[in-house]
């Protein structure tokens, strides 16, 4: 009896033993730099005289401070409306491009499906700030294909890297990482439809295209709020591609998306205490964006489920 | 995926009777789909087609003739490459496979041990737990990282391997699929008959769920290995001596100085077409392997 007890007490205590290193690592590595930058964003500098010699600069209480100053600047608010405008195009033509390739995939009769899927989904191995490059080079007038047609045709060579069309160049760029990685999920999320339900469609007489728009699409909404969630939290925290091309181009400034600001802020200025209030603030968006959505896919899907 | 074949194979079987008025029906091939997902591969394949016949023109080729004819100056980029800070482009590289390996290794091994606790065990505060990392999936980067940095600072450890390598050993993303995959794979009899034989938990573990859930840490492997291979913002803000660079921080600072120096950029084209070159062969060989069902976190009873 007492081994069986004794058993017993170790399958108690053998969950918390396994969540032990992740425990320790999310308590390193999330817990406590979120509660850092917390503390950071409620504090300042003071400098007393020249701010030489020790003792001269000490971090006193600042409040919300930062918070203000933060979100009165008129550089966030202007990263923010450009990642909006960003968004805007990457999200629906992103996610509208898996979801056709997806239904082309799952198609009756279509050929060379191994093929199309596999270079389709490359672009999710091809490391952002390496694709950014590739595509940067081949927006650059004197290395590019599409610039050297266009001079041959006598055609207007449009500046990519520019004003509107560099929305257009950078939400390219997201589009060629990301559909093929959202074709999978709702491809997936296509084949898990039972072959009963097509069946009965057949027997409705209904064709390819309405068997689309009528069965496939509506079965796969979980899937595609999964990837419309998950992409809406990809494009708020872009980064690496408008900092990879601010080489090769003077429109990209150092604070062209909030991240690069907070970036720009904590290692150019210095400032690491108005970084950090700013990167709350953008922690705080996403968090209240992400809670507001589930909650409301959630509700959604209670409601379906009602019906 | 070899469900889908028997699906999509019975219908075609039944409606081809290959009658004399034409070819049989499951012979004709779907036009739209096939030229649609023909042009979508043809945009995925381009940049990857122009970076490998860019590589093999010479600086003064780059920027003369037509881009997608091949030049002549491969192999000149090669040894100019090797020869760039005494072949500081390779310690890139092998630094980009250090960190991923060993970092998607661990990750591995740390997304094995919970996602076996959170699906097996049922124990006090164990949706919290796993509530508490999947909000972690939600932080922003560069919130994480900049006090991460300032930390790692205090811990005099910035600007070394265990400041990029240490923060991503723990993926919360890692952990949901390795909890997916334990409780579809891992059935509570066996373990509870492991128990009945006396085995200890972490015998049991180790003995008997963890051969059950290679499959799917494969798969978990893979996504971290990806996905540390292509990180750039944590090296990019913890990293100062190049020689410690992963590949995507080194190209970047090649690409940066060779907006002052156009001839940089031959280099940087080739150390692209490198660079990618492992992760599409790896890729390449997965896929063989690699349900991509298990991508994306649907497991099938």
């Amino acid at each position: 009896m007492t081994s069986a007890r004794r058993k017993s007490y170790g399958a108690k205590k053998a969950p918390y033993a396994f969540l032990l290193p992740a425990t320790i690592l999310f308590a390193l590595f999330f817990a406590l730099p979120i509660g850092y930058a917390i503390w950071l964003s409620l504090h300042k500098v003071q400098v007393k005289g020249l701010g030489l010699g020790s003792g001269a600069r000490k971090e006193v209480w600042a409040g919300l401070e930062n918070y203000t100053d933060s979100l009165t600047d008129s550089e966030l608010l202007a990263g923010a409306l450009r990642v909006l405008g960003y968004g805007a195009i990457v999200v629906p033509v992103m996610l509208g491009l898996a979801l056709l390739f997806a239904l082309m995939l799952d198609a009756d009769r279509v050929r060379l499906t191994p093929v199309t899927r596999l270079a389709i989904f490359l672009p999710y191995a091809i490391p952002g700030v390496v694709a950014a490059m590739l595509w940067g080079f081949l927006y650059l007038p004197d290395v590019s294909p599409f610039y050297f047609v266009l001079d041959r045709l006598g055609l207007p060579q449009p500046d990519l890297l520019d004003g509107g069309p560099l929305y257009i160049a950078l939400s390219n760029i997201a589009v060629w990482g990301g559909t093929g990685f959202n074709m999978i999920v709702i491809y997936t999320a296509l084949q898990a439809i039972p072959a009963e339900v097509y069946e009965a469609a057949k027997l409705d007489g209904a064709t390819p295209l309405q068997t689309a728009l009528r069965i496939k699409i509506p079965m796969v909404v979980p899937s595609l709020v999964l990837t419309f969630f998950f992409s809406i939290i990809a494009t708020l925290q872009v980064f690496s591609e408008p900092t990879t091309l601010k080489p090769l181009t003077n429109s990209v400034s150092t604070t062209w998306s909030p991240l690069m600001k907070v970036y720009q802020d904590a290692f150019g200025k210095g400032d690491i205490y108005s970084a950090a209030a700013t990167a709350v603030i953008i922690a705080f968006v996403t968090l209240v964006l992400s809670f507001g959505f589930l909650r409301a896919a959630n509700s959604r899907n209670k409601q379906e489920a009602a019906q | 995926m070899s469900s889908l074949a028997v699906r999509k194979a019975a219908p075609a079987a039944g409606t081809t009777p290959g009658t004399a008025q034409g070819p049989p029906l499951r012979r004709r091939i779907a036009f739209v789909p096939t030229v649609t997902l023909l042009i979508g591969a043809l945009y995925c394949l381009l940049p990857v087609a122009w970076v490998v016949i860019a590589a093999t023109k010479s600086g003064s080729e780059l920027f003369s003739t037509f881009t997608f004819l091949p030049g002549t100056g491969f192999t000149q980029n090669i040894s100019d490459l090797n020869a760039y800070r005494d072949g500081v482009y390779w310690k890139w590289m092998g630094n980009s496979a250090l960190y991923a390996g060993l970092g998607a290794l661990l990750s591995t091994a740390v997304s094995a041990f919970s996602g076996y606790a959170l699906a097996i065990y049922r124990f006090r505060g164990r949706e919290t737990v796993f509530n508490i990392l999947l909000a972690g999936v939600l932080m922003p980067p560069v919130i994480l990282a900049i006090p991460q940095y300032l930390l790692m600072a205090k811990a005099d450890l910035t600007d070394s391997y265990a400041s990029v390598l240490l923060p991503l050993i723990l993926s919360p993303y890692g952990v949901y699929l390795a909890r997916i995959y334990s409780a579809a794979a891992v059935p509570a009899d066996v373990v509870e008959a492991g128990r009945m034989d006396g085995a200890s938990e972490l015998r049991i573990f180790t003995r008997i769920a963890l051969p059950m859930m290679v499959p799917g840490l494969v798969t978990v492997f893979l996504f971290q290995f990806v996905a540390v291979w292509n990180n750039f913002l944590l090296p990019y803000i913890m990293l100062s001596d190049d020689e410690k660079f992963p590949i995507t921080l080194g190209l970047f600072t090649l690409l940066e100085q060779g907006s002052n120096t156009p001839a940089l950029y031959t280099l940087v084209i080739t150390g692209a077409l490198l660079a990618v070159i492992p992760l599409v062969a790896l890729f390449l060989v997965i896929q063989r392997f690699w349900s991509l069902d298990l991508l994306s976190g649907a497991v099938k009873s």
